[in-house]
């Protein structure tokens, strides 16, 4: 009998199997409340203490079950900086929403001087862009035998140690090059990569005497991955992570074939042997004919991209410049966003600097990417003005003009609601260039004198100084 | 009630009954076993004394217990109509040749479980204006920006341009305001130049672009054209009809542009359909920028192309990407810090992978404008489109391990 997907799991049902005490604990006002909360996966079965007593643990035991993803959830690493993957409950996006952002991890290898390898994990673990107001930032350190040699690779796995606390991978076939890496990093529940048809007795001996996390790697062969996964999981190995194989340039349709087969073999046939993290490897870009870095940092962003869109769970990357590693970053911060829930900041009205009655009035949409945009200019222009920030449902102006969520009728109602006109004398208002197409119908809304100001904020410091305080219409 | 909601309703009490009686007889009720999934923790009904075996500690089996893997191949009630673009001599055009886009069965590149019926298309683009446009954007055209006709003749003839969008910004009143008749001779310069079909775009307001199209289509009468675009502002503004009905009688196609919004693509697809056939008819559902709410527009193509492979009629028609909006995005063209290079190199990077989301989500044809996000989009669409697949070379697979890589720092 499939399991039932998410989505057609009732909170109704959730609610049965709650206490039913309606105790508040959990911070919702009651049990039914909680359940609606948890099918959502807005709120984990922890957040309701009672569960944890004995009476309820048959109670807590079939919520475990009906509430657990197809794609179970693997941590790598310990404390504060470990990071969950998988724990996927959909296919696509939108029929839900992706839990556990794809961990990018960048590769090091125990070739490199120590001193060439410090830097690098320094310049990937510092790696750090603003982005609507969060840092986008990478998650891991894979680290990669080239050399074979034992103590070469305890070694570097030291030195990244040394420098930084992210989690690590352990990558290398050979089973003893990994226990020497473990030796170092044995207490850090790495993801070891990887069992293979070769080795697995001795990985599998590994991942259970250090309670680490094992990749399962069988190239374009899903048969051998789920005899892979079945053996191991007799082993008593749980916690799994597959790499069905990346296979960049003409490969990638292969690849990106397996993934999906590997996904909708989880989630839509219940196949409980695929139920586990996915592992991309564009870092495979370089491994190609192609020698020009610059060329496969290309290669490797555009195939990062793919997976990331193909249900990729962790990817093993290279490139650390910035122009190759941001688009990847955003990429992943995008889908693992709920589609449910705009990216939106609060409507309303925002001052900045020290306003007075004669400062410019300016209007914006909330989404939360255009606003944040918008607050650094300004801000970054060291202006003092008023801004209006219209709820156009998170869309960007663009966007909400072609939608007609921008409207002319909106950007009245805005303006009124935010009660600008009692803090200003005049009634001048500078709508985003974006929307110039409103400028008329926006004037006859709201009664103000309509400006339209530059398509993108970096101008608003030069727009202002030129055309504030505007002369007479 | 239905077996589930009965088994959940009863919950814990059932499993009470059931533990103190053994068994329990509901009166009066039946129930198909399919409905029913029954999901009791293990040990529930474990009697005191152990009657179940004791779990003994894993067994370890020395060798791989044999597993197989039978792909599924869905199938779907629904597909995606065709459109064709552009008319031959023997079509009543003008054009080399024709393509055809759409026919989608499945959702694309996902399970590769059979071959693409069209494969996606690129059109390059033409502005027929000079317009603000970052430099890196702008470097490679720099010569042709103030000949339509030279800039398209150097899209297809240097860059290898399939298809051709003739964006006619001067007509927008905003801008020069520019009259449809020279809008049509513009048209008509492109149309001489290439022999490549032709996506006209329009200004964005709705009673210019009305004006605009009538006039180019009667001009290019039988070339089957893409008229770039509709909109429900003209609806609303009533000039709708006009261009729907130009289209149908000068034998061309309709761009009908909504904003990530699939209840107004299906309003204005109904509208269209009023006058013309759904075969001519491609969807714009917005192109947002990656970084600025190109997840919306991902999730949109992906959930308006699940709908018509499933059965909604209203959304079975191929849909177009304005790639080229990535460069909308700051960090596409600005200038940053050095590691994160010059716009020259994120710029295209910044376009491609805005393309490539698309494509995976199922977009039919792509409007694109830098030379290297265009090469980048087409190697991905020949290797994905290549059918059977390419078969990875053996032993190539998992070399990044161990291999020392081209790039080291």
């Amino acid at each position: 009998m499939a399991k039932r997907s998410i989505t057609e799991t009732s909170p109704i049902e959730v609610y049965r199997l709650l206490p039913r005490t309606n105790c508040a604990e959990c911070g919702e006002p009651n049990c039914m409340a909680f359940a609606t909360r948890l099918v959502n996966r807005e709120l984990a079965l922890e957040a309701c203490p009672p569960l944890a007593r004995a009476e309820y643990t048959e109670a807590a035991e079939a919520l475990e079950a009906l509430l657990a993803p197809p794609v179970r959830a693997v941590r790598i690493g310990e404390g504060e900086c470990a990071v969950t993957v998988g724990g996927k409950y959909v296919v696509q996006r939108h029929e839900f929403t992706y839990h556990n952002p794809t961990a990018c991890a960048i590769a090091v290898d125990d070739a490199a001087p120590p001193d060439a390898l410090r830097q690098r994990v320094r310049t990937a673990a510092d790696f750090s862009y603003n982005y609507i107001g969060r840092d986008l930032r990478v998650d891991a350190v894979a680290v990669r035998s080239t050399t074979g040699d034992r103590d070469r690779f305890r070694a570097a796995v030291e030195t990244v140690m040394g420098e930084c606390a992210l989690p690590l991978l352990l990558c290398s076939p050979d089973p003893a090059v990994l226990r020497a890496g473990l030796e170092a990093a044995g207490s850090r529940r790495p993801l070891l990569h990887a069992a293979d048809r070769t080795n697995w007795r001795e990985m599998a001996a590994l991942a259970l005497e250090f309670g680490c996390p094992l990749a399962v790697s069988a190239p374009d062969d899903l048969a051998g991955l789920r005899s892979l996964v079945r053996t191991l999981r007799a082993w008593g190995v749980e916690d799994l992570v597959l790499d069905p194989g990346t296979f960049p340039g003409p490969g990638l349709a292969r690849t990106l074939r397996n993934f999906a087969r590997c996904r909708n073999a989880a989630i839509r046939a219940d196949d409980d042997l695929l139920g586990y993290p996915l592992l991309g490897a564009p870092i495979a870009a370089f491994a190609g004919e192609e020698l020009d870095p610059v060329r496969c940092a290309f290669d490797e962003a555009v195939t990062a991209s793919a997976l990331l869109s193909r249900y990729a769970d962790i990817l093993v990357l290279q490139g650390i410049e910035g122009w190759s590693l941001l688009p990847t970053l955003f990429w992943r911060f995008n889908l693992y966003t709920d589609p449910r829930k705009p990216v939106a900041v609060e409507a309303g009205l925002r001052e900045f600097g020290s306003p007075d009655r004669n400062a410019p009035v300016l209007i914006t949409a909330n989404y939360a990417l255009t606003y944040f945009t918008v607050e650094s200019d300004i801000k970054a222009a060291n202006l003092s003005c008023y801004l209006v920030v219209e709820d156009t449902g998170g869309l960007s102006v663009e966007s909400a003009v072609a939608g007609r969520y921008f409207s002319a009728a909106g950007i009245a109602e805005a303006v009124a609601a935010s009660g600008v006109a009692e803090r200003v004398d005049h009634r001048v208002l500078v709508i985003p260039g974006l929307a110039a197409r409103l400028s008329g119908e926006a004037a006859e809304a709201t009664g103000w004198r309509v400006l339209v100001g530059p398509k993108d904020s970096s101008g608003l410091g030069p727009y202002l100084k030129e055309r504030w305080p505007p002369g007479p219409a | 009630m239905n077996g589930r909601d009965l088994i959940g309703a009863l919950g814990p009490e059932l499993l009470v009954l059931l533990r103190s009686a053994g068994r329990i007889e509901l009166e009066g009720f039946s129930l198909e076993l399919d409905e029913l999934e029954l999901r009791i923790p293990l040990g529930a009904f474990a009697p005191a004394n152990g009657g179940l075996p004791s779990v003994a500690g894993p067994e370890r089996p020395n060798e791989l217990l044999p597993a197989e893997f039978v792909p599924e191949r869905p199938t779907y009630p629904g597909r995606v109509r065709e459109v064709a673009l552009g008319a031959t001599r023997r079509e009543g055009g003008s054009r080399g040749r024709s393509l055809t886009i759409g026919g989608a069965e499945a959702p694309a590149f996902s399970l590769f479980d059979r071959p693409v019926v069209n494969m996606p298309v690129i059109s390059m683009d033409v502005f027929d204006t000079r317009v603000p446009m970052p430099k890196a954007l702008r470097a490679p055209f720099e010569e042709v920006r103030d000949d339509p006709a030279e800039w398209a003749r150097l899209n297809v003839g240097r860059f290898g341009a399939k298809a051709v969008t003739v964006h006619l910004l001067s007509t927008d009143p905003l801008i020069r305001n520019a009259s449809p008749r020279e809008a049509a001779a513009t048209v008509e310069a492109v149309l001489q130049a290439v022999d490549v079909p032709l996506i006209i775009g329009g200004c964005g307001d709705p009673r210019k672009d009305a004006a605009v199209f009538s006039e180019v289509a009667a001009m290019a009468a039988g070339e089957r054209l893409l008229l770039n675009s509709v909109t429900l502002d003209m609806a609303t503004a009533k000039t709708l009809e006009t261009v729907a009905k130009a289209a149908a009688e000068h034998g061309h196609n309709l761009l009908a542009f909504t904003g990530l919004e699939l209840n107004d693509a299906k309003e204005l697809n109904r509208r269209i359909y009023e006058y013309l056939p759904p075969e001519r008819i491609v969807m714009d559902l917005t192109t947002v920028a990656l970084g600025y709410g190109l997840e919306y527009s991902f999730s949109i193509h992906e959930r308006a192309r699940y709908a018509a492979l499933m059965g909604d009629t209203e959304l079975q028609h191929p849909t177009i990407s304005g790639s080229t909006n990535a460069w909308a995005a700051r960090e596409a063209w600005m200038p940053m810090p050095p590691t994160y290079g010059g716009p020259e190199l994120r710029g295209p990077l910044w376009e491609a992978e805005t393309a490539l989301s698309l494509l995976l989500a199922g977009v039919d044809i792509f409007m694109m404008s830098h030379p290297a996000a265009i090469g980048a989009l087409r190697r991905m669409i020949d290797a994905l489109c290549a059918w059977p697949l390419e078969e990875v070379p053996e032993g190539h697979a998992n070399d990044w391990v161990t291999a020392r890589l081209g790039g080291e720092a």
